[in-house]
């Protein structure tokens, strides 16, 4: 069973130099007040897994940082993995003006994929994407492979010390149901992280998620916060 | 034609490509504009990679929850009846599967083999390839559509000189000049804009064009 409690009391549990995945694709099912609270804890040297760097101030749906993007504007990201970070100009410049910021780009089917192997207990990812690209040059790729007359990369499995999940509804045995386009990398980073924490916009009793509707299993998740 | 005509200019023409029935996914910015010109009885579904299958297309819903439902540009957006929210992994597994029919992207560079740079300008710019590389190799129709130059540039070359996004995977490129079809021999000019000469187009274009012998007009 996942232990219940606050997000102040959660983020204590990350600590310099963690590698953390958090889910969400540009902000949406990602744990926003969670990233917002971590952002509080001066926590630093993280590495970031994720999709995306999130909206940065002024651009997302709240107007104020929006996701990850909390930890990028504050400077507590040493190295991001991700498949995409042209939204937030904030990466761009770390990396290129302050030189403080390492970024690693995946192609996201391959990034979901290596997540999911991880999980799934999986040695890599065989894939055809990335093939005659510098993702060939990427230290995530262990080699190339022909089958039947195609190339494939062999992508490595990703594993974060921290997966930070946002969900829909989370019922007291920490079953997870994600609305509308949530569930994007939540679903795979539940598998691949030490201690997985979940931020939901509602807890409900166990049995008002039907079995079938759950997508992260109770038994996967390490904490529930609100 | 000014900007804003151009791009719908284009859009039209790649929507006579898609067919009823197709999955496509469209990449961000003109590639959205291509359903509202569907030729009559065609009806296609809209795969958005960050999680939708049957995605609204862009003005053809009411944006009600801006925090739950979005397309792969991170804005609002919404789900036609009978579509379905799945994850990146389920999302991706569709796209390098041959499940989707067609994807409509722009490019910085495209070459005469069929290769495609639109992700990063090392030292300028690294935006990232988000899905694209997937998209890629995966889709069974890859159609660039884009502006024929860039600035009076040729962005239509022999060889891109921008890293790769994916290398011989493009079929058609379609521009407010003309339609290329990418083949064993080179970059094919199998429709013209009649506002332009094959040389016009020519000089557009740093890649060698074959033109077809049954060239025809870009528009009916």
């Amino acid at each position: 069973m996942p232990k219940f409690t606050t997000i102040d009391e959660a983020v204590k549990l990350i600590k310099d130099g963690d590698t953390i995945m958090i889910g969400g694709f540009l902000g949406c099912g990602s744990p926003l007040k969670f990233c917002e609270a971590l952002s509080k804890t001066g926590v630093k040297d993280l590495t970031l897994i994720c999709n995306d760097g999130g909206f940065p101030e002024g651009a997302g749906p709240t107007g104020q940082n929006y996701g990850a993007a909390w930890l990028i504007a504050n400077h507590q990201i040493k190295k991001i993995v991700a498949t995409h970070v042209g939204i937030n100009p904030n990466i761009a410049k770390q990396n290129f003006d302050e030189k403080t910021l390492e970024v690693c780009l995946i192609p996201q089917g391959s990034l979901a994929e290596m997540i999911r192997a991880d999980g799934n207990g999986l040695g890599g990812v065989l894939t055809p994407t990335g093939v005659g690209t510098l993702v060939e040059d990427s230290p995530y790729c262990l080699g190339k492979q022909t089958i039947n007359g195609r190339d494939y990369l062999l992508m490595a499995p990703v594993h974060a010390d921290f997966a930070l999940i946002g969900c829909t509804k989370t019922d007291k045995a920490g079953n997870c149901w994600y609305g509308g386009t949530t569930s994007n990398f939540n679903i795979v980073m539940a598998t691949a992280a030490d201690t997985v924490i979940v931020e939901p916009d509602e807890i409900v009793e166990v049995g008002e998620i039907a079995p079938e509707d759950v997508r992260t299993f109770g038994m996967l998740v390490d904490y529930v916060v609100k | 034609m000014d900007k804003s005509e151009i791009k719908g200019f284009i859009a039209k023409r790649v929507a006579k490509e898609l067919h009823d029935g197709d999955v496509v996914n469209l990449g961000i910015g003109l590639p959205t504009l291509v359903p509202n010109y569907l030729p009559e009885g065609v009806h296609v579904t809209l795969q958005a990679e960050n999680g939708t299958v049957g995605a609204a297309a862009a003005g053809q819903y009411q944006p009600e929850d801006k925090f739950h439902i979005v397309n792969a540009g991170g804005q609002p957006s919404g789900i036609i009846p009978g579509g379905s929210f799945i994850d990146s992994a389920t999302s991706f597994g569709l796209i390098r599967g041959g499940h989707v029919a067609a994807t409509i992207l722009g490019g910085l560079e495209v070459d005469q083999e069929g290769s495609l740079s639109n992700w990063i300008i090392p030292g300028k710019m690294m935006p990232g390839m988000g899905g694209a590389m997937d998209l890629l190799v995966g889709a069974k129709l890859v159609i660039v559509a884009m502006e024929h130059t860039a600035k009076g540039n040729p962005k239509i070359l022999k060889k891109c000189t921008l890293p790769y996004t994916a290398v011989n995977c493009v079929h058609m490129i379609i521009t407010e000049m003309g339609v290329m079809k990418v083949t064993d021999k080179g970059l094919e000019l199998v429709e013209i804009n009649p506002e332009f000469t094959v040389e016009q187009v020519q000089a557009a274009t740093e890649a060698e064009l074959i033109i077809s012998p049954n060239l025809k007009s870009m528009i009916d």
